[in-house]
C-alpha cells in the first residue's frame, strides 16, 4: 500500500486530535459515533462519517498506547533540569503505525563558561550586557543567569510495505528562547533471509536558528567590563561593538547506515555508520577565555570561535542477549570527527525479570553502566597567553576538551493493572574532564579542570 | 581496487549472514518487547539529550542531530 501525502496529513490530524482528547472522545467526534454504537448523526452504526477516508484511518486497529516520563536532573552546585516527555503511538493497521511525541523541558542554575579560576575574585559582564556577576577566589566561574523552558513536538509515521521493506518518516519541531530547531527524517528498511538480516538507510534534515540573549557575539572579541569605563554610555558603546545583530543558522545534514542480524533464538546484533554534516552557526555565544599574563592572571576574557563546520562519523554495534529471566544488552560506539575529536563509549544494560514478588506483578530491575572517553578538539584551550597571536578558532568549553563521563543507574518497574506499567530510575553521572597543569604561579593549586557530578530520578508511566 | 576490495568484503560479510538466523517459528524470544532495538524508547531519547547537553559528540545509535542550545 503506497501511502500519500494526504494520507499521512489525515493521520497526523485524526493522531493529533486523539492525543489531546480522551481517546474514546476523540474517536467519538471523529467517527461522529457515540460509545453506545449509536450514530450523532443518524446514520447507523457501522457508518463512521469518515467513510471517505480509506479504512486504516476510519477504523484504526487498536486505540492510542501512551509512554510517559518525567525527569529530574540535578548537577551540584550548577544546572538543574525537569523534563516532562509524553509518546503516544496508534496502529492503524497491521502495517501502519503514527507516532506523536510531545516534550516539555525548564533548565536553571549555573553554567560553566570556560573562564579560568583565579586566586582573586573576578566579574564578568552578563550575556545581555544589562548586568555582572562575580566569582569568588579559586572558585570556577559559572554564569547563573541560565533559565530556559523548551518545547519540543515530533510526528513519526511507519509503514510495512511488503514482508521484505519498510519505510518511516517524521518531522519535528523545538523552540527554546534563544533557540529554535526544525527537522524531518526518513528511511527505509529491507530485510531478507527470512528477516534475520535487515538492512537500514536513514536520512535527517535539520535546520536551527540560534538568537542569543544579547545578541551574537563578535568571535574573539574582548568581553567589556563596566569598571574599565569611564561611565554607562562609554560600556554600552563598547558593549554595542562586542556584537553583532540578527540571528545565526545551523544545517545538519545525517545519513545512517544499519545492519541488524538475528544471530539465534536469543541473540541479535545491531550495527550502524552514521555521517552528519553541520554548517553554518556551531559557536556557543556563551562560552569565553580567559588572556592570562606570565604569572597566570587573568587580563581580559575573549569570546570563544569555533569553525562554521562540523563533519562526525560514528559507528555503533550492539548486541542484545536475552537469558532465561533477562535480557542483557551492551554497545560501543566510536566517533570520529574533523575538529579532532574522537572518542569511545562503553554502554551496557542488564535487566533482571523477578516475577510476581512483595505484591508487585512482573517485577523487574534493570543496572544500567556507561563509559565514555573522548578526546579534545583541535581548537581547545584551557586558555590563552597575553601577548600571543588570536587563534582563529578557539574554545575552553571542558565538552570540547579531554573528558572521561561514568554514568551508573538502577531501574525498577512493575505493572499495574489495565495493561499500565509504572518505573522508577535512579542515575548518577560523573564527569571528569582532564588537562594539564600550566607552570604559571597564579594557577598553582587551582582546580582547573573541576569533577561534575549529577543526579538523576526519573519516573516512567505507561497506559 | 579499493572498492572492489570493499565490495568483496560486503558480500562475504552478507554471505556469512545467510548462515545465521532463525526460522520464523523460532523467534518466541526475540520477539519479546524488551528484545526490541528500540524499546525503552523515552529512557534512550532522555539519555541522549542529557549526554548531547554534556558531551562533545552525539549519535551512533540513531542521529546525531541538533535541536537545542543546551548549556
Amino acid at each position: 500500500m503506497q501511502l500519500s501525502g494526504k494520507g499521512v496529513a489525515a493521520a497526523l490530524t485524526v493522531a493529533s486530535v486523539q492525543m489531546l482528547s480522551l481517546d474514546a472522545v476523540a474517536q467519538e467526534q471523529l467517527t461522529g459515533q457515540s460509545l453506545s454504537g449509536k450514530s450523532s448523526s443518524g446514520k447507523d452504526a457501522d457508518s463512521t462519517g469518515l467513510d471517505w477516508l480509506p479504512d486504516w484511518i476510519a477504523k484504526p486497529l487498536a486505540p492510542w498506547r501512551f509512554d510517559g516520563a518525567i525527569l529530574w536532573y540535578r548537577e551540584q552546585d550548577r544546572v538543574q533540569a525537569i523534563e516532562g516527555i509524553v509518546q503516544g503511538r496508534y496502529d492503524y493497521s497491521d502495517s501502519l503505525s503514527v507516532t506523536a511525541k510531545m516534550l516539555l523541558d525548564s533548565l536553571s542554575g549555573a553554567s560553566a563558561t570556560g573562564a579560568l579560576p583565579q586566586p582573586t575574585a573576578q566579574t564578568f559582564t552578563r550575556p545581555s550586557g544589562g548586568g555582572e556577576y562575580s566569582v569568588a577566589t579559586g572558585q570556577t566561574p559559572l554564569d547563573d543567569t541560565f533559565k530556559d523552558t523548551r518545547l519540543q513536538l515530533s510526528a513519526d509515521w511507519s509503514e510495512i510495505i511488503s514482508t521484505e521493506k519498510r519505510i518511516h518518516g517524521g518531522v519535528y519541531g523545538s523552540k527554546e528562547f534563544d533557540y529554535a530547531s526544525i527537522g524531518v527524517n526518513g528511511g527505509a528498511e529491507w530485510g531478507f533471509n527470512k528477516d534475520n538480516t535487515t538492512l537500514s538507510l536513514s536520512t535527517a534534515l535539520g535546520m536551527d536558528v540560534v538568537d542569543p540573549v544579547g545578541a551574537v557575539p563578535v568571535a574573539g572579541a574582548p568581553m567589556a567590563i563596566r569598571r574599565d569605563f569611564s561611565g554607562e554610555d562609554a560600556f554600552l558603546a563598547a558593549f554595542a561593538t562586542t556584537r553583532i545583530p540578527g540571528v545565526r543558522r545551523k544545517y545538519t545534514s545525517e545519513m545512517l547506515f544499519g545492519l541488524n542480524q538475528v544471530i539465534n533464538r536469543s541473540t541479535l546484533v545491531q550495527l550502524n555508520y552514521g555521517v552528519a554534516l553541520s554548517q553554518g552557526y556551531l559557536t556557543d555565544p556563551y562560552k569565553i577565555l580567559s588572556v592570562v599574563n606570565e604569572q597566570g592572571l587573568a587580563q581580559e576574557y575573549r569570546y570563544e570561535s569555533r569553525p562554521d563546520s562540523r563533519l562526525r562519523h560514528s559507528l555503533f554495534a550492539l548486541l542484545k542477549y536475552a537469558m532465561d529471566k533477562g535480557v542483557w544488552e551492551a554497545s560501543y560506539r566510536f566517533t570520529l570527527d574533523d575538529w579532532g575529536m574522537q572518542s569511545h563509549t562503553l554502554e551496557t544494560r542488564l535487566r533482571r525479570q523477578f516475577g510476581d514478588i512483595w505484591g508487585f506483578k512482573g517485577l523487574y530491575g534493570q543496572l544500567h553502566l556507561r563509559w565514555l572517553h573522548q578526546g579534545e578538539t583541535d581548537f581547545y584551550r584551557s586558555f590563552l597567553m597575553e601577548g600571543e597571536a588570536l587563534p582563529r578558532y578557539m574554545s575552553a568549553d571542558y565538552r570540547l576538551g579531554d573528558l572521561d563521563t561514568y554514568t551508573l543507574g538502577v531501574k525498577l518497574g512493575y505493572r499495574l493493572s489495565g495493561g499500565r506499567e509504572l518505573a522508577w530510575r535512579l542515575g548518577w553521572y560523573h564527569q571528569v574532564p582532564r588537562g594539564s597543569q600550566p607552570a604559571l604561579p597564579a594557577l598553582a593549586g587551582l582546580d582547573l579542570y573541576p569533577v561534575v557530578d549529577a543526579a538523576m530520578l526519573q519516573l516512567n508511566y505507561q497506559w | 581496487m579499493k572498492t572492489k576490495l570493499l565490495s568483496l568484503l560486503l558480500l562475504c560479510a552478507l554471505g556469512g549472514c545467510t548462515n545465521l538466523g532463525v526460522q520464523p517459528w523460532e523467534r518466541g524470544v526475540l520477539a519479546k518487547p524488551e528484545m526490541a532495538l528500540d524499546h525503552e524508547q523515552l529512557d534512550l531519547a532522555l539519555d541522549d539529550h542529557i549526554f548531547f547537553s554534556k558531551e562533545g559528540v552525539s549519535g551512533g545509535r540513531a542521529f546525531a542531530g541538533g535541536g537545542c542550545g543546551c548549556n
